[in-house]
């Protein structure tokens, strides 16, 4: 091939090949940027969703961190709540606190005659403010007879008010709120009796119909439980299961076919594990509904396929090196796997469990099928009471007609976000931790020890 | 000796002489290691691999179906061509073996062990102080000396070494070799190397390999310096390999 030199305006000397890949050059680098701005446009527009998702959560949410509460001056009425002197719980609790709560409120506001008026006065304190008089008196028995001002929940319509939820420029009648509450909250809120603590009752009561008194705590015990059921059956069945596919089965059809059938089951939508665990778990072996043993039996199911393929890979990840070193040394195949295998692939198999068990803490559909939809208003105390969990109430909530369930329901999505970001930071971490570990063990050598030797040659230490 | 239908050894019949070295030399390829792996049965857990014919190790044949494979590895140790000390403290390395064959009862006799051990492979100056610390952190030469140590952990009676020094540079070779040289007094070895010179400086006997069978064995003096075949002659004088 003869060489033509062509000189350009600018006096360089170019050959023929150089001037066809110049030509093509600035094409090629005009396609590489092309595709590395639908990448980031790509990347952006994700990250844009996200950003929209976690916004209009929090947004919809943060207000539910705080409970509307009025301050009353109260008086423990001694001949309501024990006339014959007794401080026994159990007969104080059969004591008249809403009367108390109520007398209070008419002290409070003396020009309330009619008994309508009466009506919606007495509606803007919570229904369970005479159960939280109850407590006050169970703490501390020596305020029967006094006069002291507490601090008592508002109810869901006035908590929404005071949030600014509600349009008071609207014509009343469109209001649930009317013109008379909104007079005698301003009046409380002028002689600043009137203020917003964090809402405890969102994180320590159970569900209830009263939204300014519903929690997840309910929620979170129950997720707690069934979670330590499917870890506990999970883990242990998921880890061996591995162990037996990847170092003991024979490779032949029938190990081929189990493999794909785990490999399908993960893709199993998860509703029908719920069926099937209505189906066998409470109709077949009668265990009682809505329990969290049998949440966790169904969920196991789920997460298994799950855990048993990430373990298996990483035992695959083991380099045959160390267990040809093993069984030179004389071990047995069993010996080979518990001490040399097994602890270096647990990093790989705990990363997996604790993905498998965030992906169980947000399922619902499965749940739903084995009852535990049901509302639940103790706190479990154990796998076998009946529970609900997390998402779940969630989803009771998001149903719920009350305005004031709306704030409440964005933050228990947030609660429940919260935890999934946790257990995937753990899973991090954890891997990270130990690849460092096995893999590159003198970076976790403390800095100011002289280095003895010279490095490797070869880079054996790495992978 | 069988790959499933294809045969990687044919005929092959050798002496190990106790307490010498033997080397096995030869092209890429022709049996050396396959070899090697039989004396351990190590070929075990390779699918499809089948053994016509018998090694007697103290009189027993160990392909008898009555040996345990844990056993004759205790007593056969090897080093592979790559070091591979297990991701476990210096310590711990050496004292697998010994505790895992309830060679040692108490934590005196494993300190003992783990401490002659290391002796022996030329070692214990370099690390006597970390013990504690992960074998993998210690440099190539270093860690093929661990894995000898690991293997003479367990007094074997034989050690073989699958090309030991072959991902080692010339000095951490040389205080090999000197180890092979020092390990002989009490160990029968068999080492198989690319190296004819190696061949030549650390053993006694050696057998020439080529495709699959033993073309020559003798002495090493003899078979370098006069060689009875004609490949033997070409393969040292370099033509082919």
């Amino acid at each position: 091939m003869t060489d033509m030199t062509v000189k350009c305006a600018a006096g360089e000397v170019r050959t023929d090949t150089a001037e066809r890949v110049a030509k093509g050059l600035k094409r090629r680098y005009a396609a590489e940027r092309r595709f590395r701005t639908y990448g980031l446009i790509a990347v952006c527009t994700a990250l844009s969703f996200l950003a929209i998702l976690l916004i209009s959560i929090v947004g919809k949410g943060y207000t539910a961190f705080q409970q509307t509460k009025l301050q009353l001056e109260v008086h423990f009425d001694e001949s309501v709540i024990a006339p014959d002197g007794t401080t026994d719980a159990a007969e104080l609790a059969k004591a008249d606190y809403n009367g108390i709560v109520k007398a209070s409120l008419r002290r409070t506001f003396p020009e309330v005659k009619s008994r309508r008026d009466k009506r919606a006065l007495y509606g803007i304190v919570s229904g369970g403010a005479g159960y939280e008089i109850y407590k006050m008196i169970l703490e501390d028995p020596s305020l029967i007879g006094q006069t002291k001002k507490v601090w008592l929940s508002a109810s869901a319509d006035i908590d929404v008010l005071m949030k600014g939820q509600i349009d008071r420029s609207s014509p009343e009648t469109e209001r649930r709120v009317k013109d008379n509450e909104i007079a005698w909250v301003d009046r409380l809120a002028a002689q600043g009796a009137i203020e917003k603590p964090f809402n405890t009752a969102l994180f320590t009561a159970g569900d209830s119909r009263e939204p300014e008194q519903a929690g997840i705590w309910g929620a979170v015990v129950g997720s707690f439980f069934t979670l330590i059921v499917t870890l506990a059956i999970s883990f242990p069945l998921g880890v061996m299961a591995a162990v037996y596919l990847e170092e003991f089965a024979p490779r032949n059809k029938l190990t081929d076919l189990i493999e794909v059938n785990i490999n399908n089951l993960a893709a199993v939508p998860s509703i029908v594990f719920g069926l099937l665990g209505l189906a066998v778990f409470l109709n077949f072996f009668g265990l009682p509904r809505s329990a969290p043993l049998v949440g966790g039996m169904v969920l196991s199911l789920m997460t298994l396929p799950t855990i048993i393929i990430a373990s298996r890979a990483a035992l695959k990840a083991v380099p045959p090196s160390i267990r040809e070193a093993a069984l030179g040394i004389g071990a047995s195949k069993m010996q080979m796997v518990t001490d040399h295998v097994l602890p270096m692939a647990m990093p790989g198999m705990l990363t997996g469990t604790i993905i498998g068990m965030a992906q169980a803490l947000g399922e619902t559909a499965p749940l739903l099928m084995i009852g535990m939809v049901a509302f639940i208003v103790d706190i479990p105390g154990g796998p076998l009471d009946p529970a609900t969990v997390l998402p779940v109430q969630v989803y009771l909530w998001a149903d719920s007609p009350e305005r004031a369930f709306v704030e409440r329901t964005s933050a228990a999505i947030m609660v429940l976000l919260g935890f999934l970001v946790c257990m995937n930071l753990i899973a991090i971490l954890l891997r990270k931790k130990f690849e460092r570990r096995w893999q590159c063990p003198k970076h976790s050598r403390p800095r100011s020890k002289p280095v003895r030797y010279s490095r490797p040659a070869t880079r054996q230490t790495r992978r | 000796m069988y790959y499933g239908d294809k045969q990687a050894l044919f005929g092959v019949d050798l002496d190990i002489r106790k307490q010498k070295v033997t080397s096995l030399i030869g092209p890429s390829g022709c049996g050396k290691s396959t070899f090697l792996r039989c004396i351990n049965r190590m070929n075990d857990v390779v699918d499809g691999c089948r053994v016509d014919g018998r090694i007697h190790l103290d009189g027993r044949d160990i392909y008898d179906r009555k040996i345990d494979v844990v056993q004759l590895r205790a007593l056969v140790g090897m080093v592979f061509q790559k070091p591979n000390p297990f991701p476990k403290s210096i310590y711990d390395n050496v004292a697998y073996g010994p505790r895992l064959h309830g060679l040692a009862a108490t934590k005196d006799e494993t300190d003992e062990i783990v401490e002659s051990s290391l002796i022996r492979a030329g070692l214990w100056t370099e690390v006597k102080d970390r013990l504690a610390e992960p074998g993998t952190g210690l440099s190539g030469g270093q860690q093929q000396r661990l894995c000898i140590a690991r293997a003479i952990a367990v007094s074997p009676e034989v050690i073989l070494m699958d090309e030991p020094c072959s991902a080692l540079d010339p000095i951490a070779t040389a205080r090999i070799e000197e180890l092979i040289d020092e390990l002989r007094r009490n160990f029968t070895i068999v080492i198989v190397t690319h190296s004819m010179q190696q061949a030549a400086r650390v053993s006694q006997r050696t057998a020439f390999f080529h495709l699959g069978s033993i073309v020559e064995v003798g002495d090493t003096e003899g078979i370098f310096t006069n060689p009875r075949e004609q490949r033997t002659q070409d393969y040292i004088t370099g033509r082919f390999g």
